[in-house]
């Protein structure tokens, strides 16, 4: 590989990064066409426009415009059937000019070479997250997300692999790989071999979660460290977010990781140009591919870049806590079906043996009709909250969402309320019966799409779901469920992570955080599709309140 | 009825004191610098002959014509044959129309006689004889790729049977041209690659390009302007595009050697007329040629109005001093735009997820103010199943329905759909015709090796009479007399233009092929060994045979058995 060996190139791609260094970002469109053309390439942009639910004050968003910018490197005699992406966002201010340069040194290097056997296209997304869907429903033209957008006028054929680059900063010491995307969907491992293998093979310090790898596995201390460093992929994964561009791609069965270059204050520095080289030879490497990669692991848990956790070793560990809630419907469905023991009178309660669909029925329909609510209200109330109280629409839509959450509690008095009768004996094993197997169904269909989630979910429902009865002591036990309910669960995730990350919060700083997860899930759904908030609102939490109900049978 | 006639006409001529029927060879290369910076090389060499090989007129004497070409034609009563083999894609939007256009990957059509009685075998035979010639994968051709299109593919020679049940056309988009393809090609030429313009063609440089496509054509044409008589002719020609920055290191300046890496010293002694083309339309704006010539020649090329600098090889003058010829092209400046094609398509599948998905076929009309209809072609395998009624073809966003619709479902594993239709293009517009499809999934033996990488579907072909460039400019400033240009003259007004759009990769849903295989072979191997020995113990009985008793004794036996004694 000679990248960059040409000293004629070197000077070149450095004037280059010399001359990023003056903030250009905000997307210098024409700039960008233009030197794209004389590299080259087939230059095209698309223009988007998007108006968020709410406004996104992480990212002070509200109405997003912008232009993305993208060249084709044309393989030589090849017919347009299959490509690569390299793809750098191009945020407002100079955040990630480095890489922009970089790319476009890339580019200018690839064009001269001949080997290519697939299109290779250099994209510059505006507004990271959401150009790059932008992009990708115009190049698959979808629209599954209500963006507007202009049609893209060149194509290479099905996309085959990307990647995403992102230099946070000037000085670089290690490059991170990104692999969690949207609904914790993952690349193929194959693909997180391959930039294992480039850094071993250049020398280059690799990480992921930020966490360098340690050779030490048999200590404690070393044990631990993998530990952490898994735990945190969990809870990335968990989140369904995508956590780099790259996170998009995978709907479209496209193999992509975001790299990210850090500054982590170590001595050794990693240069431009093996960055450069870095990508040179996976690109290489993914030109070269025959097929699409397969046959590798899609389901997987990392505790470092070179060891990964398959499959078949995690989810037993899912599988017995949801056996818990089989065996306990079991339970429930021998105590059902024999007879009740006569008394001593021999007169059998002829009211117990027949509970009526009703009882079941009527808190069923009323949960979800609240999860309904939790889903639909935030979202169309905030400018009637806006109006009636002194707070901003983002705070309208998240403290609409947990008022809503709140007034679910109130439920089982009002369930009751709407029955004829009594609740019986009988009537509450039916409807724990019920909501045993629905809980099982559920967390086991979402432990299958996304691990993470469904084990996290798991941990904290399936003893709600196990003990709760109608019987237990009021006050503790509803104290226990309300700690262990969906929110609860997302707020100590919340702290959690920083811990993991070692960056703990205070209680009310990891409270402000508690919102803004809340806003970004809302978010992530309405922009990128993200099935945490509609699964949450509309099948966990209605889940959640029928054991609630049940602890207040009466 | 016509041939007939024509060979009755004929056949005194063959009784002239020149009984050698006669034929003729001629090359020529055209170079069109492309305002891209990139360099375009035509060749077309044409061999034309006057014979006749149907009617059981045994052809055997040889000259120019290639014999086995020669030989295809009589056995299998083929009355036209285009062959092509591509490597890349033409990129209509850079690089204009090319003069002969071919779709990526190798693409089959031809016409047979009215006399073939079953045109399936014939064509079977025929692709399997042509895979062997030009050395391809052409046996791959089978019910399943081939198609009769209605409209489409009209004979180029001539003859007036039009019955496209004669018809076959079919396309390889996977198959890949490289040199294996090319020395057979050279070798159907007179010369060879030893002299004239083919010892340019050397395959280290030609597949060192950005585009290459090599074909062969074959039709009968009229020997004279009265078409008493026919003969044939066959085309062979190369195209090859040159990339600036691979080839041409970046700088705009291109020269044959620089192309081929070889220079020219001699014309083939065979050909009557040895030619060079320089496209200088633009010149001297753009660019300098050298060594000069005086000879300029004026042509109607794809509906403009072209000059060309000539070089003719047959003249020693132009050789030179050093007997060799080395064009040099050099830009002057970048400046200038192309002249945008009018017509240009691409395609593409939208949608995700391995179930159903929807081709969208674009096609753009640039003409400032003339519709003009145009007819496509698609080909699409039977496993991706469409679903013809959510045809939709939309231009300028409103229903544009299509004159003519010719729509052949598939049936599985025997043949693909077929669909022509003819669309009237509006002015300055984009035609979108989409389709959706469901993905069949396959029966476990009918992946191809690599499943993953996906299936292919061949180009879309659209063909069309383009109003010509000419034509447009009603106010010319060119000198022409006026009396010969208020109405439009019809054979300039409009051209004829075929558009391939890029072939499809569809991945399918493919079964995880190394697990079935591992459970397969571990199973079989479980249940051959292990279970198969345990039953067998299980249920045989097990006996200890006698030693058969001698012939002697079995007759003692027989007769105490009679006697009711117990045997021995």
């Amino acid at each position: 590989m000679g990248l960059l060996s040409d000293p004629n190139r070197r000077r070149a791609l450095i004037n280059l990064l010399t001359r990023l260094n003056a903030p250009i970002c905000g997307m210098p469109v024409e700039w960008l066409v233009k030197t794209m053309q004389a590299r080259g390439l087939e230059v095209y942009t698309q223009r988007f426009s998007r108006t968020l639910p709410f406004p996104d004050e992480n990212k002070e968003r509200y109405m997003v415009k912008g232009t993305n910018v993208y060249g084709i490197l044309r393989a030589p005699r090849a017919p347009r059937t299959e490509a690569l992406v390299l793809s750098a966002p191009c945020t407002p201010g100079d955040n990630n000019n480095q890489a922009v340069g970089l790319l476009l040194g890339l580019a200018q290097y690839f064009r001269n070479q001949i080997y290519w056997a697939k299109d290779i296209i250099f994209l510059v997304n505006d507004h990271d997250l959401i150009g790059m869907q932008a992009w990708l429903e115009g190049y698959h033209h979808t629209n599954t997300t209500g963006m507007d957008w202009s049609p893209l006028q060149g194509r290479g054929g099905s996309i085959q692999a990307a990647l995403s680059l992102e230099l946070s900063s000037d000085v670089v010491t290690s490059m991170d790989l990104v692999l969690e995307g949207l609904n914790g969907q993952l690349p193929n491992l194959d693909l997180a071999n391959l930039f294992y293998a480039f850094c071993q093979k250049i020398g280059v310090l690799c990480t992921i979660q930020g966490k360098l790898q340690r050779n030490d596995w048999d200590s404690v201390s070393g044990y631990s460290h993998a530990v952490q460093t898994m735990m945190l992929m969990v809870m990335k994964q968990a989140s369904g977010r995508p956590w780099g561009d790259h996170g998009l791609f995978l709907r479209y069965h496209i193999e992509a990781a975001t790299i990210k270059g850090i500054n982590s204050f170590r001595q050794y520095k990693t240069d431009a140009t093996t960055i450069g080289r870095l990508l040179e030879g996976m690109y290489r490497k993914l030109n070269n591919l025959l097929e699409r990669l397969h046959q590798s692991y899609f389901f997987y848990l990392m505790p470092s870049l070179s060891h990964f956790v398959s499959i078949g070793y995690y989810m037993p560990a899912f599988g017995l806590l949801a056996v818990i809630l089989l065996l306990r419907a079991l339970d429930l469905w021998v105590q059902l079906a024999t007879p009740p023991p006569t008394t001593e009178d021999g007169i059998a309660d002829i009211e117990q043996s027949s509970p009526g669909v009703l009882s079941v029925l009527t808190p069923l329909v009323i949960s979800h009709l609240t999860g309904a609510a939790l889903y639909m209200l935030p979202i169309r109330f905030q400018e009637m909250a806006v109006e009636h109280f002194p707070v901003s629409e983002t705070e309208a839509v998240v403290l609409t969402a947990i008022a809503v959450y709140t007034a679910g509690l109130a439920l089982p008095h009002n369930t009751h309320r709407l029955l004829s009768g009594e609740g019986t004996e009988q009537g509450w094993r039916v409807l724990k019966l019920v909501a045993l197997l629905y809980l099982a169904v559920l967390l086991g269909c979402t432990a299958l799409i996304n691990f993470s989630l469904g084990f996290i979910l798991a941990l904290t429902l399936v003893p709600a779901a196990a003990f709760v009865t109608p019987h237990v002591p009021k006050v503790l036990s509803a104290f226990v469920l309300v700690i262990l309910s969906p929110a609860c669960t997302l707020l100590f995730s919340v702290f959690f992570f920083q811990e993991l990350q070692e960056m703990p919060v205070s209680f009310l700083d990891g409270w402000l955080l508690y919102l803004s997860v809340i806003s970004q899930g809302i978010l992530d759904h309405f922009l990128y599709g993200s099935l945490v908030y509609p699964l949450i609102a509309l099948l966990v939490y209605p889940c959640w309140l029928l054991f609630w109900n049940i602890l207040f049978w009466k | 009825k016509q041939n007939a006639a024509a060979q009755k006409q004929a056949e005194p001529a063959v009784l002239q004191p020149t009984p050698q029927p006669k034929d003729d060879f001629q090359e020529e290369l055209v170079v069109r610098p492309l305002h891209s910076g990139d360099i375009y090389a035509s060749f077309q060499f044409r061999t034309l002959w006057e014979t006749d090989f149907m009617r059981g007129n045994k052809v055997s004497h040889y000259r120019l014509f290639p014999k086995s070409l020669g030989q295809v034609i009589s056995k299998f009563s083929v009355r036209e044959l285009h062959i092509s083999f591509t490597q890349g894609y033409w990129r209509t939007m850079q690089w204009g129309q090319p003069y002969l256009p071919s779709p990526p990957g190798a693409e089959l059509w031809v016409w047979f006689q009215d006399s073939v009685t079953d045109v399936d075998a014939t064509w079977k035979e025929l692709t399997n004889v042509l895979s062997g010639i030009f050395c391809a994968s052409l046996n791959f051709i089978d019910s399943t790729n081939t198609v009769q299109p209605s409209a489409s593919f009209k004979p180029l020679g001539i003859g007036n049977v039009t019955d496209h049940r004669f018809l076959r056309y079919a396309t390889l988009p996977r198959e890949i041209v490289c040199t294996e393809n090319l020395t057979p090609w050279k070798k159907l030429l007179p010369c060879g690659s030893k002299a004239g313009l083919a010892v340019l063609l050397k395959s280290e440089k030609l597949f060192h390009s950005s585009f290459h496509s090599q074909a062969v054509h074959i039709r009968p044409v009229c020997q004279d302007w009265q078409c008493k008589t026919t003969s044939w002719e066959l085309r062979q020609t190369l195209n090859v595009v040159f990339d600036l920055h691979n080839s041409g290191q970046g700088k705009r300046e291109w020269s044959l050697f620089k192309m081929f890496s070889r220079t020219l010293t001699e014309a083939c002694p065979l050909a009557s007329s040895s030619k060079i083309y320089i496209d200088i339309t633009d010149n001297p704006e753009q660019f300098e040629l050298s060594p000069a010539t005086s000879l300029l020649s004026q042509a109607m090329v794809l509906g403009d109005r072209r000059t060309f600098s000539v070089y003719d090889l047959t003249q020693q003058d132009t050789f030179g001093s050093v007997r060799s010829l080395n064009l040099l092209i050099r830009w002057k400046s970048t400046e200038g735009d192309m002249l945008r094609p009018l017509l240009h398509a691409e395609r593409y599948v939208a949608g995700y997820g391995l179930q159903t998905g929807e081709i969208h076929t674009l096609m753009y009309n640039h003409h400032p103010y003339r519709s003009f209809p145009v007819l496509l072609l698609d080909s699409v395998p039977w496993y991706l199943r469409l679903y013809i009624h959510t045809l939709t073809v939309t231009s300028k966003g409103k229903d544009n329905k299509p004159s003519y619709i010719h729509y052949q479902p598939s049936k599985d594993r025997v043949r693909p759909h077929l669909l022509e239709m003819l669309v009237q293009l509006p002015p300055n517009s984009v035609t979108e015709v989409t389709v959706q499809f469901e993905r069949a999934l396959l029966k476990w033996t009918e992946y191809t090796p690599d499943p993953n990488h996906g299936f292919y579907v061949g180009s879309s072909v659209i063909s069309s009479l383009v109003p010509s460039t000419v034509a447009m400019d009603t106010n010319s400033t060119r000198e022409r007399p006026l009396f010969s240009s208020f109405f439009p003259c019809k054979e300039e007004s409009s051209y004829f233009v075929r558009v391939y759009t890029e072939p499809l990769l569809v991945n399918l849903p493919t079964p995880d092929f190394s697990m079935p295989y591992n459970v397969i072979c571990l199973t079989c191997t479980v249940v051959a060994v292990g279970y198969g020995s345990l039953y067998n113990l299980l249920t045989r009985s097990f006996q200890i045979e006698e030693p058969s008793p001698g012939l002697a004794k079995r007759i003692a036996n027989v007769i105490r058995k009679m006697r009711g004694v117990p045997p021995l």
